[in-house]
């Protein structure tokens, strides 16, 4: 634990981001985020896998990272949030519609009201998301002297779980509703269908058991107890099938 | 200026379930009709392909099949000393948009409500006495009774193909099915699908307490079928994904699959999509309506005559449109007078999980509606003596998919991040049944839907403004049967029970469940009630408007197929009665 964790700060030391790459790009890309176009009948396009960043500084990039490995760590049961490109799929949605919130009531008036009544801040995600990380870096650099993703792994835990509680009082954003943001796109990103860049090589699905894609399940109906042996598929395919990189 | 176009017979504002059978019945009957959508279109093979439809984040989490907030969403707040916003992102309920609105992407349980729901009011009063229903309750009857509906629900059922085991068939009580359902003239089209491990190991645990599981009715086809409109559909493959997905197989009843293959060829009808009604015209005398005003994409508003005009979007947005055309009186819950936004039910629901410590139960072998359940604490098939509640609710175990972003049990105790979690969910996924529980909501003087004062949506017009919460009746209701499926989990033999009852104020956040009902509900007289036994208005003769806006509460079933019926019901009035007498009231006041 501890050599991953300093293997990781090196490498954020040395301004790079610790991503995973390798994992076969199933396809063309579109900047906007998302792999079909809305209201069409549309054969989903992957998500590109590639080296950078669209929407993350590389500043937000590191919180990203140190963030999302501890949310779901690497174990000895499989790779976690990082080797499933949970970055990349984070990066790619917010740079895309759902960043923007297109699909959501954005008008005024503003009022925080009841936990009852969900969402009402005035940030897409996209915003929310630029906010909270500076506000939260600014936090753990007035309190430790660090950003947070120089924060020990167990510190970065505590930290993370006063975030969940709405603990820590952050300029302009709640930190309880970042956190609910944050903690479902990671989950999305971590078993999602892998075009949308996330769940890489399945692992997700691996790792609870899932088949994906597979839509007749007929012959495991009434065959109790017996464990479904064929390998995961994406929408996209499997890894196998692709045609090679260029 | 809107432009006037040409009259047509009927006008059916929206598309879905609804819209399909009464433009069916309504062409049948020689009439003209032209359907509004403001959604899209959308069809099997170009939009719910088996080569893209299993996704997860794209249908479920970027919502990709609803009603989109942007456009059209309400305001929520749980009582009136709250000040009611916006719902920004869908949560509690998913309402449909597009051909076959919320009937694309629902699960396809296919009840019938009994015959005591829809007398719920008199019914409860003649068994417990007057002091069981209180007097901030609304209840109410429907004015239609079961008998009435009896073949309207079999209209529906071989139309859907519905896989199921009759429970009784005229006045018989038939072994494996329901005992408690009314009585029903003949068996469902088509067998019970097969049942896997966990909804099996409910069943056997029901029957060792006394109850009575049977398969709970499905909209997915257990074999090849063919409706009576000659519509073929295919066997089900159990692919677990149904709710909030368009089916790819043919195999889920919807429009799609079960209507417009007929309907869209006829020459007496007409759909038109992306057009939204803004408004329903009426006469100067406010008796009549005349037609619709609509705004197509290019931003062109039309004004469309007709002699009939059929409401048929979703709940909310006929109780929106109803009240934005100014038709009947609206509700106020401080003098108890007004009926148009009276009765805004919804349903509660809790669960209770069975974590096995080495049963491979391969949870994502799914259908929308493959499950056990027993009725014997649904409705008033208990007694309710001394319980301090009315109403029931279904328990069973239901196996819809277990999709990955969506599904992770947990013992509890467990964190909901972290490598704790990951361990947790890596040994419960495969390894846990869920034992859910949906139970009614009466109707209550504080629960109502109004035009928000404040909040405005694409077109300027007001949100509808919902206030709810579930009152003392329904958390003590649910609270029951969620102690009674606990009992049913505990004797499912596994290592540990996890109990997830309701509790507190009812939320936007979570989803709960798409059965929002009532605020234009259907009754036996005008002062109670916005629509007569037929679902027409009793304020404008020639607007009848369907769904579960009609209901006067929710039961603790699905609404679907009860919706269905009371549209078939209605337009076999309007056919055979109505026509002869056009802009006459089927029931005098």
């Amino acid at each position: 634990m501890a050599e991953r964790d300093f293997n990781r700060r090196r490498l954020l030391e040395a301004g790079l981001v610790a991503l995973p790459l390798g994992a076969a790009a199933a396809g063309a890309i579109g900047k906007a985020g998302v792999p079909w176009r809305p209201d069409e009948a549309a054969y989903p396009l992957a998500v590109d896998e590639g080296k950078s960043y669209n929407f993350f500084s590389r500043a937000e990039a590191a919180f990203i990272v140190a963030a999302v490995a501890r949310m779901i760590p690497a174990d000895e049961l499989g790779g976690g949030a990082i080797e499933a490109g949970v970055p990349i799929f984070l990066d790619r949605q917010l740079a895309g519609e759902f960043g923007q919130g297109t699909q959501w009531y954005m008008r005024g008036p503003w009022a925080k009201g009841e936990e009852t009544q969900g969402y009402q801040s005035r940030m897409s995600p996209a915003q929310m998301y630029r906010a909270a990380i500076a506000a939260i870096d600014k936090d753990t650099n007035h309190a430790f002297k660090v950003v947070f993703a120089r924060l020990k792994g167990p510190d970065q835990d505590t930290y993370l779980k006063r975030l969940e509680t709405g603990d820590v009082s952050l300029a302009n954003v709640d930190s309880k509703a970042f956190f609910i943001l944050f903690l479902q796109n990671v989950i999305e990103g971590f078993f999602c269908d892998p075009i949308h860049g996330g769940n890489r090589d399945m692992i997700g699905w691996k790792l609870i058991g899932f088949p994906g894609a597979r839509y007749d399940k007929r012959a495991w109906v009434l065959a109790f107890g017996k464990p479904y042996d064929l390998p995961p598929v994406s929408i996209g395919g499997r890894p196998g099938w692709l045609a090679p990189k260029n | 200026m809107a432009k006037r176009l040409p009259k047509v017979d009927a006008v059916a504002i929206g598309f879905g379930w609804t819209g399909a059978i009464l433009a069916q019945e309504l062409t049948d009957a020689g009439l003209n009709v032209l359907a509004l959508e403001r959604g899209i279109w959308r069809d099997t093979e170009t939009d719910f392909s088996t080569t893209f439809a299993q996704d997860e984040l794209r249908y479920r989490y970027r919502m990709e099949l609803f009603q989109r907030p942007a456009h059209d969403t309400c305001t929520v707040r749980n009582n009136v000393s709250q000040t009611a916003l916006p719902m920004r992102r869908l949560g509690s309920f998913l309402p449909g948009s597009g051909v076959g609105g919320a009937g694309v992407h629902w699960n396809g349980q296919t009840w019938r409500y009994l015959p005591s729901d829809l007398t719920a009011r008199s019914h409860n009063i003649e068994r417990y006495g007057k002091a069981v229903v209180p007097p901030d309750m609304t209840i109410q009857d429907y004015g239609v009774t079961y008998a009435e509906l009896e073949p309207y629900y079999d209209k529906f059922e071989y139309l859907c193909g519905i896989s199921g085991q009759a429970g009784n068939i005229n006045g018989a009580i038939q072994p494996g099915g329901d005992p408690f359902e009314g009585p029903r003239t003949r068996g469902y089209p088509n067998p019970p699908l097969d049942m896997p491990w966990g909804p099996a190991m409910f069943g056997k645990a029901a029957a060792s307490l006394g109850y009575h599981p049977f398969p709970q009715p499905a909209a997915n086809a257990s074999r090849p079928y063919t409706n009576p409109l000659g519509v073929q559909m295919g066997p089900c493959t159990y692919c677990g994904f149904c709710e909030k997905f368009g089916c790819g197989n043919y195999s889920k009843a919807s429009a799609q699959t079960t209507i417009l293959p007929v309907l869209m060829g006829k020459p007496n009808f007409t759909l038109k999509t992306s057009c939204e009604v803004l408004k329903i015209n009426l006469a100067p005398d406010g008796k009549t309506a005349t037609g619709v005003t609509y705004i197509d994409a290019a931003g062109q508003e039309f004004e469309q005559p007709a002699d009939l005009v059929i409401l048929c979007a979703y709940i909310l947005h006929n109780v929106r449109l109803l009240l934005v055309s100014g038709i009947g009186k609206p509700y106020d819950p401080a003098s108890g007078e007004g009926v148009i936004g009276k009765n805004y039910a919804y349903q509660i629901d809790s669960s209770v999980d069975v974590f096995y410590e080495d049963k491979i139960l391969n949870p994502f072998v799914g259908a929308g509606a493959l499950g056990l359940m027993i009725s014997d604490f649904n409705g008033d098939n208990f007694d309710h003596s001394g319980l301090g509640f009315i109403g029931g609710g279904y328990i069973g175990v239901l196996q819809t998919g277990a999709r990955p972003i969506e599904t992770h049990p947990t013992p509890e105790g467990t964190p909901k991040w972290g490598g704790a979690w990951k361990k947790a969910l890596a040994k419960s996924y495969l390894r846990c049944a869920t034992v859910a529980t949906q139970g009614s909501v009466m109707s209550h003087r504080s629960n109502y839907l109004d035009l928000d004062p404040t909040y405005r949506d694409a077109y300027g017009q007001p949100l509808l403004r919902m206030t709810f919460d579930f009152q003392d009746n329904e958390h003590a209701m649910s609270n029951y049967i969620t102690a009674r499926a606990a009992e049913i989990a505990k004797a499912m033999g596994g290592r540990e029970i996890s109990v997830k009852p309701r509790t507190g104020s009812w939320s936007v956040v979570p989803y709960q469940s798409t059965h929002n009902t009532g605020g234009a509900i259907m009754g036996t007289n005008p002062k109670e009630s916005a629509l007569n036994k037929y679902l027409q208005s009793w304020d404008v003769a020639n607007l009848f408007v369907m769904g579960a806006t009609a209901f006067p509460q929710q039961s603790g079933y699905n609404p679907t197929g009860t919706l269905a019926a009371l549209a078939y019901h209605s337009a076999q009035a309007i056919t055979t009665q109505y026509l002869k007498a056009p802009g006459q009231p089927l029931v005098q006041p």
